[in-house]
């Protein structure tokens, strides 16, 4: 392998790669809407309500999956508390949801049914202006990322590394999860949010609404492949991915890590409180189970299983697994979590480098001998140096001076 | 004790293809001031790890542009002593001054990287995933927050600034080369390029030369040499044959203080040095 850090990155996204991003887009926001609305249901073209919704699903558990394998992958810090963040988005936006009720509900409040059954008689002070479809917008991104700024802040600064770092956010996750449990939290414990009717003022249920909620989805999803491959192809990523491999070097050659490793850990963050939030309209319910630790470890196997730093990997994995999930659970309920531990297991003896390195395998490496020499800027490059750095010169060999 | 300017007079020399110093400088709250000659100042350092003293009322200056060895026997506390140059070790008591007003004990590792001092490891640590080129590029003197590195673009002068010191190093073809593949000179020498494009006042060397053939260590010595002067260094080593032929004034550690200065001839004469070096 003689290609470049960047090189290697940048392949991810080569032509062929946005050539199938636009095919996916246009399957996600085109050809789905159509096959959904237009076509009768007793056609077999039809796409039914329970595929838009799975498709939507797990397009949201692909987003969190970028956003992990960005720490991950790139940074080689591993969470295992990225489903407090998801769900910290879900909750944030089931809010919004819940005052869209109105007075639809059970019992005909204005308060969230949960809260009636508590007998409170007003809105706790964190649920004032969620009614407001911005404010919870906001909250959904600025929830995530406040805590994970502050998290991150301190672990980061306290150099806490490794193991002990992903112990720490497995940690974080299951107090979260206790917490929210609690009826007296004010987020429905353990039932948490659900019976949610409409967006907007539209029917959460609506086949139209579905197909809007899908294509927002692949959309976000396509926005954040195309924000995390320009991140790590900057020279941002070539310092993170160096910070990786030898932190102390990076901090003599004059990089602060902490700011590094803190900005691409909040935008994680911040990515899966987008997912969460798209999640819970299109699966119509939010609970704690969602911050268990099992979730968030289930987050890592996605990224595991289709192959660490490579961001389509991380994609290929959380669809692969999902859908292996979805069917596993109908036919074998009781064995999933053991199906899924041997996969772990499985992927890291023999495939470290997940589906993406498998592929690559099969194909032979033919992509690395055939890659041309890395030029980091081909306008600036001369000729001179172009033609150097294509093979080792014999003068160095026998050691004449340059 | 202040030792007198050896005639060097850093400021004044034009610094070749820095398009960044002024920017730097704005960033660095305080200046780098060798008006008196001398580029770092120990004084009295003590450093104890659990009651034994690594360094223990350690004295010693450093003239800009000059180019000085450290020899000692091992657990002498030469790497201790690069350890609180750089900002990685805080000294129990002591002064550490980088100039006239920088407090080495006070600021932190990559402040300290930023004021101009380059350190490299005695186990050669460079980027292994990126190329000779990326790695001399990120080490490369600049703006190093994270949203100048988001923005960053790499301009023709600095591609020329990576281009000359690739030169320097004899690795100009090996641009594209992983440095996890070089040998373990050449990772040697990366690293020392790596020093080099952050255009350090002083560098910290701990080892250069370990693991090198003969014929390196000869070319690694003619490089130093041509750095001297530009550069004020300080270089670690065990190998006397390079020590000879690096020549300069040589400092001799023994258990955390100065045991002996001078060339190496005198401090090799010097009876205390030898038993320290026999003696045990």
């Amino acid at each position: 392998m003689r290609t470049s850090y960047t090189e290697r990155t940048a392949r991810l996204l080569g032509p062929k790669g946005w050539t199938a991003l636009g095919v996916f887009l246009a399957i996600m926001l085109i050809a789905m809407p159509v096959l959904h609305l237009m076509v009768p249901p007793g056609s077999p073209l039809h796409v039914s309500n329970y595929a838009i919704t799975l498709m939507g699903k797990i397009l949201c558990y692909a987003l969190v999956a970028v956003a992990m394998d960005l720490i991950w992958g790139y940074a080689g810090i591993l969470s295992l508390g990225h489903g407090l963040f998801f769900a910290l988005g879900g909750y944030a936006f089931g809010m919004y949801l819940m005052r869209q009720i109105g007075l639809d509900g059970n019992y005909h409040s204005p308060l969230p049914d949960f809260m009636v059954f508590l007998d409170w008689k007003t809105l706790p002070w964190y649920w004032q202006g969620t009614d407001h479809f911005i404010w919870a917008a906001i909250l959904t991104i600025a929830v995530p990322t406040v805590i994970a700024f502050i998290f991150g802040f301190f672990a980061f600064q306290s150099r806490i590394k490794g193991v002990y770092f992903s112990i720490i956010t497995q940690a974080l996750t299951y107090a979260a999860m206790l917490l929210f449990f609690r009826n007296e939290t004010g987020f429905g414990g353990n039932n948490g949010f659900t019976d949610f009717k409409r967006i907007l003022g539209y029917s959460v249920t609506a086949p139209e609404t579905r197909v809007v909620l899908l294509g927002l989805t692949a959309l976000a999803l396509a926005g954040t492949l195309v924000l995390g491959r320009w991140l790590v192809t900057s020279r941002f990523g070539r310092v993170l991915a160096a910070t990786r491999d030898a932190e102390s070097r990076v901090m003599f050659i004059g990089y602060n890590p902490l700011w590094y490793k803190l900005f691409i850990w909040t935008l994680s963050a911040a990515l899966c409180g987008v997912a969460g939030a798209l999640y819970v309209p299109q699966v119509g319910i939010i609970n704690p189970s969602e911050m268990s630790p099992a979730s968030s470890i289930e987050i890592a196997i996605w990224v595991a299983v289709g192959g660490r730093g490579t961001l389509i990997g991380a994609v290929i994995g959380a669809v692969a697994v999902s859908l292996a999930k979805s069917w596993f659970t109908v036919s074998f309920p009781q064995y999933w979590l053991f199906f899924l531990g041997f996969l772990f297991i499985l992927v890291t003896l023999f495939l470290p480098e997940g589906l993406v390195g498998l592929y690559h395998k099969l194909r032979g490496n033919k992509v690395d001998a055939s890659e041309p020499a890395f030029t980091p800027d081909p306008e600036t490059v001369s000729p001179a140096a172009a033609k150097a750095s294509v093979a080792p010169s014999p003068r160095h060999l026998t050691g004449e001076s340059a | 004790m202040i030792t007198v300017a050896s005639g060097t007079d850093y400021e004044a020399r034009p610094q070749w293809a820095d398009p960044t110093a002024g920017q730097a400088r704005a960033v660095q709250p305080g200046q780098l001031d060798t008006a008196h000659g001398v580029i770092l100042y120990l004084e009295d350092i003590t450093v104890s790890f659990d009651g034994f003293k690594a360094l223990n009322n350690l004295s010693l200056n450093i003239d800009v542009g000059e180019l000085r060895c450290i020899i000692g026997p091992n657990g002498a506390g030469k790497t201790t002593m690069m350890d609180v140059i750089t900002g990685k070790t805080r000294p129990d008591s002591g002064k550490a001054f980088f100039g006239q007003t920088l407090d080495l004990t006070r600021l932190k590792e990559p402040e300290i990287a930023h004021a101009g001092i380059g350190r490299k490891f005695q186990k050669p640590t460079v980027f292994e995933n990126h190329t000779v080129f990326e790695n001399l590029e990120l080490a490369m003197k600049t703006d190093k927050r994270v949203f100048k590195s988001l923005f960053f673009k790499l301009d023709s002068e600095a591609h020329g600034r990576i281009e000359a010191v690739m030169k320097q190093i004899r690795l100009d073809a090996h641009a594209n080369r992983l440095a996890g593949l070089l040998s373990h000179g050449q990772k040697q020498w990366l690293e020392i390029g790596m020093l080099l494009m952050q255009e350090p006042k002083l560098l910290l060397l701990d080892e250069p030369v370990a693991g090198m053939t003969d014929d390196e260590t000869m070319r690694t010595a003619e490089l130093f040499l041509s750095l001297a002067g530009q550069h004020s260094l300080v270089v670690v080593e065990h190998d006397m044959a390079f020590v000879e032929k690096l020549g300069g004034k040589v400092t001799v550690l023994h258990e955390g203080s100065v045991l002996a200065e001078g060339d190496l001839a005198t401090v090799q004469a010097d009876p205390r040095v030898i038993e320290v070096y026999l003696g045990r």
